[in-house]
């Protein structure tokens, strides 16, 4: 009877440790309704098939491209890491957590988070964290980008940060228990409704403009990074009208850009050729675009992306035994099909029942 | 003795004090009956209970307060 | 660093490891290494404080005992006639009393500069020129738990003085009985003579008594986590505007404070004492279920009961036994009040100790009349006595379960509503009382007012568990240790028990994001 109660106790243990992980499970947020946004950092690993081009940025990007049409009409596989207020500091460390998986052919990052170094609210540090799976990249993007308040411990055990949701869980809890439904589209929100862009608040006068000295630490991370794993580093500033790109930002990438000889893409002032049209394509008045002003970016970006080394058209390719077109014919399907509902629902009602704040 | 168990009866007449071993852990006499027992105790016996003698071992038992005032009295 | 934070909870057990890693020489060593890091740990200057009070403190005490051993010597060699000894003796008592005396004002003076000028300035500032509302503030660095380790160790220096043992002659050995770090921010109070045993014998690693230490921590936890700091933020609004939360709100605001301050402080204690124990050493208790009371000085004796006891050792006792009291007494002897005069000496004491209680407790006339209030209910329950024994003789049905109940409850009531003297304004505490009677009706709580507490569904459904448990736990433990009575369970129902807590704490409890992380009450003295 020696081993009765060793084997009672680990038994024990190992009941508990479920239990506890089950609770933590039960009590993460879903982000399956009028927020979705925590659900993108993890859909990355259930990628099967590598990717020729790497989005990496905050809102500007993973709501103003859609990568399905870059399939769809050029052939381009592509995947956009961003997150909502996604620093640069993430942006590096999710690059390196990619290079774990893959190594794209080229990495095009959204310039606009190099006006705000540390983060301002920590739900946004949650979003695109809690979902990268635990690596050095993992604890380092932490790291650096904590809120003075924020512990790395509720990192590692989550439940210390979201335990008291217990008193708000909702049937969405139980449902996506075993994990959440897809949200995204290849790391693309897709938007259907229309607000045209108004009056937009008139920007302040800034008394420096100069980015972070942190900011540009990063930038230039990102680009050495690049530079030695082969891929190449592409620069864009998404044609958001809200928050202001200033002029004197913009002389400081420029500057950036030549001297390393990359190519940056301001959307702002290629808009008119992109073809966008906000009073339709945008579905917040001039913040994001919506789905037909990313599909609009894509078109404009696929030739673009084509011309750089190894970005190729993939169709009719095979990767690893997987066949490119079936993979990507689900995608499409689920794009299409959510495009369309949203549509009809935006027709019916004049707004969209999931993101319609009462 | 007798005089003892006078004051102690005055203090709280329900305790029978002859057979009662835990005066002080049962809190029969608190802090207040203690310094009124001391009290009289100085009025009666002449001896003055200094304040570091106020331990349970002291006035557990009528016993032991007798051997207390005992020892002060031959200390005087 | 807060004890119920992540930080102390590492540092907590990186100094467990090590206390068993070290050899257990030096076991003691490493609790004062660790005891200075984690008063340190707020910055260095904090660390000066407790350092002259345990210096000046171990020098006087170690002169104190040289001269009681010079005395001894003196004795049995010259064999000095009574006569001679009664002179050489109160000689010698005299210059012990001196360096006691040095000592006590010394550091009861740190303490009454740190904690009391402004209060004292405010006050002199009122009196002399009422009108100019601005009043100077001097900021000190005030040491965390500074009226802890004072009076710890001003009790050292008087038993010393009494002989009640001989002074600790190594300096560090003393440093550490005043800073050892589980105590030292909020007590208990602990006595030299038992502390040094556990402090300073090795102790090997005992899986039983570092389990029912973690157990009793976590207990802890939960009553400061789940049920102390749940109360908090809605107790501070009902108690801070009495005008907007009147009539049952009063009573509601009473009872929600003394639970807040109950499951706060003896929380906190409970972490203390277990975390102590994971170290092998035993503190002592400072709260022994005080709503099972029947009686206000009962609840003393029961509450916060290493400072009820400094207070009678060292205060009660002498100065009801002093030779002022023993004149006044015998003046009113004297003057007629026969019966009176046996009581005089006690009542003096009783309200000495009850305004040096108060004050204690903090800088303000709040608290004084909060302690004075007390001596004053415990002196006249005193004058009843008698008429109570009488009543209880008459009616012997009143020995029962039913009317000890009534009892506590009564006791437990009284404690609250004297409670309020420390928030209330003193005129407001009448006003509030005859509001609560005269206007308080059940039906206030659904005027919407509840809601504006921030207090959620679900909050109310926790704190109705957690102090149920707290009172299924209180029962329990009449009758013995808890954890002794848990540990003899088969081990699917002890871990089953205990894994529930946890998780209730960690589920349950009021901490990390979206709450202010808050101090426990009684770090403030």
């Amino acid at each position: 009877m020696r081993w009765k109660k060793p084997v009672c106790v680990l038994l024990l243990t190992l009941a508990g440790v479920t239990a506890l992980a089950g609770i933590q499970r039960l009590l993460m947020p879903k982000y399956m309704g009028l927020v979705v946004e925590g659900n993108f950092t993890s859909e990355y690993y259930e990628e099967t098939t590598p990717h020729d081009v790497l989005f990496l940025g905050n809102c500007e990007v993973y709501e103003n491209i859609s990568p399905i049409v870059l399939w769809r009409e050029f052939g381009i596989t592509s995947y956009i890491r961003g997150n909502a207020q996604q620093l640069i500091a993430q942006s590096y460390y999710l690059l390196e957590d990619t290079l774990r998986y893959e190594t794209p052919a080229a990495v095009v990052f959204n310039v606009s988070a190099m006006q705000q170094f540390d983060q301002d609210n920590e739900s946004y540090n949650r979003m695109t964290l809690d979902g990268m799976r635990w690596s050095a990249s993992k604890w380092n993007a932490i790291r650096s980008t904590m809120m003075e308040d924020e512990h790395m411990i509720e990192y590692i055990f989550p439940i210390l940060r979201f335990h008291s949701r217990f008193a708000e869980l909702e049937p969405d809890d139980l449902t996506y228990f075993m994990g959440s439904g897809k949200v995204a589209h290849n790391g693309y929100y897709l938007r259907a409704d229309v607000r045209p862009a108004g009056d937009l608040p008139v920007e302040r006068r800034r008394s420096d403009y100069s980015f972070d000295p942190r900011a540009w630490e990063y930038l230039e991370k990102i680009r050495v990074l690049c530079e030695e794993n082969g891929i190449t580093f592409v620069l864009m500033k998404a044609p958001s009208l809200y928050p202001a790109w200033y002029d004197q930002w913009e002389v400081q990438i420029e500057e950036y850009a030549s001297e390393h000889n990359l190519l940056y893409v301001n959307c702002l002032e290629v808009s008119d050729e992109i073809g966008i049209d906000f009073t339709t394509d945008t579905y917040d008045a001039g913040l994001h675009m919506n789905v037909y002003g990313a599909e609009k970016m894509a078109r404009y970006f696929g030739p673009v992306l084509l011309a750089l080394p190894g970005v190729k058209d993939r169709r009719g390719s095979v990767s690893d035994g997987i066949d490119l077109d079936s993979v990507w014919q689900e995608k499409c399907d689920f794009y299409d099909q959510m495009k369309a509902s949203q549509e009809e629902e935006f027709a019916e009602l004049g707004y969209i029942k999931q993101f319609y704040i009462q | 003795m007798d005089e003892l168990l006078e004051i102690l009866n005055d203090i709280n007449p329900d305790v029978d004090y002859e057979t009662n071993e835990h005066l002080v852990d049962d809190e029969i006499l608190t802090s207040f009956e203690l310094v009124m027992l001391v009290t009289q105790i100085r009025d009666v016996f002449d001896v003055s209970v200094p304040s570091e003698a106020i331990v349970p071992e002291n006035f557990n038992s009528a016993q032991a307060i007798m051997r207390l005032i005992g020892r002060l009295q031959e200390d005087e | 660093m807060s004890l119920v934070s992540y930080e102390f909870l590492a540092f907590f057990a990186v100094a467990a490891v090590l206390y068993y890693i070290v050899p257990k020489r030096f076991q003691w060593i490493l609790l004062l290494a660790v005891s200075f890091l984690f008063y340190a740990g707020g910055g260095v200057v904090y660390l000066l404080y407790p350092l002259i009070t345990a210096v000046s403190t171990w020098f006087l005490a170690l002169r104190i005992g040289k001269a009681d051993s010079a005395a001894q010597a003196y004795i049995q060699e010259q064999k000095p006639d009574k006569e001679q000894k009664k002179a050489y003796q109160a000689r010698i008592r005299k210059r012990k009393m001196r360096l006691m005396m040095a000592g006590i004002l010394l550091n009861f003076g740190i303490l009454a500069v740190l904690k009391y000028t402004n209060f004292l300035l405010g006050n002199l500032s009122v009196l002399f020129s009422p009108e100019d509302g601005a009043v100077r503030q001097i900021s000190w660095v005030l040491p965390l738990g500074i009226s802890y380790y004072t009076f710890q160790t001003m009790g050292y220096l008087i038993d010393v003085f009494r002989g009640r043992y001989k002074p600790e002659r190594n300096l560090f050995r003393f440093m550490l009985f005043v800073t050892y770090f589980p105590q030292m921010i909020s007590g208990p109070i602990s006595c030299f003579d038992q502390l040094r045993k556990e402090l300073f014998e090795e102790h090997s690693f005992d899986g039983t008594k570092i389990t029912f230490g973690l157990w009793r921590i976590l207990w802890g936890f939960f009553k400061k986590l789940v049920i102390a700091d749940r109360l908090a933020s809605a107790v501070a609004m009902i108690t801070v505007s009495p005008d907007t939360y009147d009539g049952i709100y009063v009573l509601i605001g009473m009872l929600g404070y003394t639970l807040q301050l109950y499951a706060d402080f003896s929380g906190c204690m409970d972490i203390v004492i277990g975390v102590s124990q994971c170290f092998g050493i035993r503190l002592p208790e400072n709260f022994q279920r005080p709503f099972g009371a029947k009686n206000l000085s009962e609840f003393w004796r029961r509450w916060h009961m290493t400072l009820t006891g400094w207070f009678r050792e060292y205060i009660f006792f002498p100065v009801s036994t002093s030779r002022f009291c023993k004149t006044v007494s015998r003046l009113a002897g004297k003057l007629g009040m026969k019966k009176g005069s046996k009581k005089l000496p006690v009542y003096i004491a009783n309200l000495l100790v009850w305004l040096v209680t108060g004050i204690w407790h903090g800088a303000s006339w709040n608290f004084i009349l909060w302690g004075l209030a007390n001596g004053i209910v415990m002196m006249v329950s005193q004058e009843f006595t008698g008429l109570y024994r009488s009543f209880h003789r008459r009616f012997p049905k009143t020995d029962g379960k039913a009317y000890g109940v009534f009892e506590k409850v009564r006791t437990g009531l009284l404690f609250a509503v004297l409670l309020m003297f420390q928030y209330y304004p003193f005129g407001t505490v009448f006003v509030m009382l005859g509001n609560l009677f005269m206007t308080g009706r059940p039906s206030q709580l659904f005027d919407g007012r509840l809601a504006g507490l921030g207090l959620t569904a679900a909050d109310f459904i926790v704190l109705a568990v957690g102090l149920i448990l707290v009172l299924l736990i209180g029962i329990l433990q009449e009758t013995g240790s808890v954890r002794l009575k848990l540990a003899e369970k088969p081990l699917v129902v002890r871990y089953t028990a205990i894994f529930l807590l946890f998780v209730m704490v960690l589920v349950a409890g009021c901490y990390g994001h979206g709450y202010d992380a808050s101090q426990f009450i009684y770090n403030q003295f």
